[in-house]
């Protein structure tokens, strides 16, 4: 039996589009301010078919799923439910797609709360290590390693 | 979820923490077309019991500036399913089971370019859901291997006649492998991170 034939593909020139940040839908009635429309490309591209339906107008910062998150302090009682459940959640470290499958709640609402809680001074982040970063042949000997225990 | 009860939230269990040592965390995507086997490799490697992350879409196609707020706006969520490995005290391990779909992949940001590298499943019944995907990381430069889970029922192809029907050239390790097997889930891990290493040495990583 034959099996059916691929071709390969080549990087792109440029880099990937950076995917939008927030929901660019205007508000119900409104229209939306100049510039924040989406650019016309978008409508062509099948990706920009679809937005995040998080939370409106949240800061977000740009948190990868794997950099982890620590409790800096017990919940003050200012925090909201959700802070403070998530609070509780990252005494010891976690990463941002562990809190967001134990509440339960989107990538992108999460990365709000968590923009809350750093403005406030109440977690600290650990950066994840990129590829991009990886000038470092130790760090792929380290992992090989730990897999090696497995 | 009712946040009001949260000492009723299902945390993790007291094994699943991670140390306060770890400092930093790296990722590998495990990717293929629909059903080849991505959350099964997830979970026979995973310390913890595999975890879900999902995210909700809003449909924003033409007529949706009109029709803002009205039915006819629709709602996706797509689930992503990953587990972890830790390394070291310090560094911890994330494997992502990621849909086929590249439009869906944007939700997670960063996801496929900050990865080490990807795992791309292929299972010889249906070779052709998993080509997609593999000319999408070779688009966005990204590192990967190819593991051929072995169903009892597929076809069986020797490497080469898979390296030629795939179109890869001759460095791109595939590898046979069951994903039900964690052994066998480490060792497509161990054959991703030697080719990285590889590439690393000859300075082709970026
Ligand atoms: N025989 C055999 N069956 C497998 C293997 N890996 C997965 N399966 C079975 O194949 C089916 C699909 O596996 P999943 O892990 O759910 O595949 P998936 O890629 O996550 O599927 P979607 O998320 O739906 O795209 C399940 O019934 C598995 O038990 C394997 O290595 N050998
Ligand atoms: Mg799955």
């Amino acid at each position: 039996m034959t099996p059916p034939q691929r071709r390969r593909r080549y990087p792109r020139e440029e880099p990937a589009p950076q995917p939008p940040q927030e929901d660019p839908t205007p508000q119900d009635g409104e229209k939306p301010p100049e510039g924040q429309k989406p650019p016309e490309g978008q409508k062509k591209n099948p990706e920009r078919l679809y937005v995040i339906a998080g939370p409106d107008g949240g800061e977000r910062t740009d948190l990868d799923l794997v950099t982890l998150i620590v409790a800096r302090a017990d919940p003050p009682p200012s925090a909201t439910p959700e802070q403070a459940a998530l609070l509780r959640l990252c005494t010891a470290p976690l990463s941002v797609a562990e809190l967001s499958a134990y509440l339960s709640l989107p990538f992108s609402v999460v990365t709000v709360l968590l923009t809350e809680l750093m403005t406030a001074e109440l977690v600290q982040l650990r950066a994840p290590v990129i590829r991009q970063s990886l000038a470092d042949r130790s760090l792929l000997e380290a992992v090989m390693h730990g897999l090696q225990k497995l | 979820m009712d946040f009001k009860n949260s000492d009723t939230i299902p945390g993790p269990r007291s094994a699943d923490h991670l140390p306060h040592s770890a400092q930093a965390a790296v990722k590998i995507v495990i990717v293929g077309g629909f059903g080849v086997g991505k959350t099964t490799m997830v979970g026979s490697v995973s310390e913890i019991k595999p975890l879900t992350t999902e995210e909700t879409m809003t449909q924003a196609g033409v007529g949706v500036d009109d029709n803002y707020g009205s039915e006819t706006k629709t709602a996706t969520t797509v689930a992503m399913d990953f587990g972890r490995i830790s390394i070291t005290e310090q560094l911890v391990l994330y494997l992502f089971g990621t849909p086929g779909q590249e439009r869906f992949w944007f939700l997670w940001n960063g996801l496929f370019e900050g990865a080490l590298g990807a795992v791309v499943l292929i299972d010889t019944r249906r070779l052709e859901v998993s080509f997609d995907v593999m000319g999408r990381l070779e688009e966005r430069g990204v590192p990967f291997v190819v593991a051929v889970n072995t169903f009892p029922d597929g076809p069986h192809y020797a490497v080469e006649e898979l390296r030629t029907a795939l179109d890869l050239s001759e460095d791109i390790p595939i590898i046979e492998c069951d994903a039900r097997r964690r052994a066998s889930s480490r060792d497509v891990l161990m054959t991703l991170m030697r080719f990285l290493h590889s590439l690393a040495m000859s300075g082709a990583l970026r």
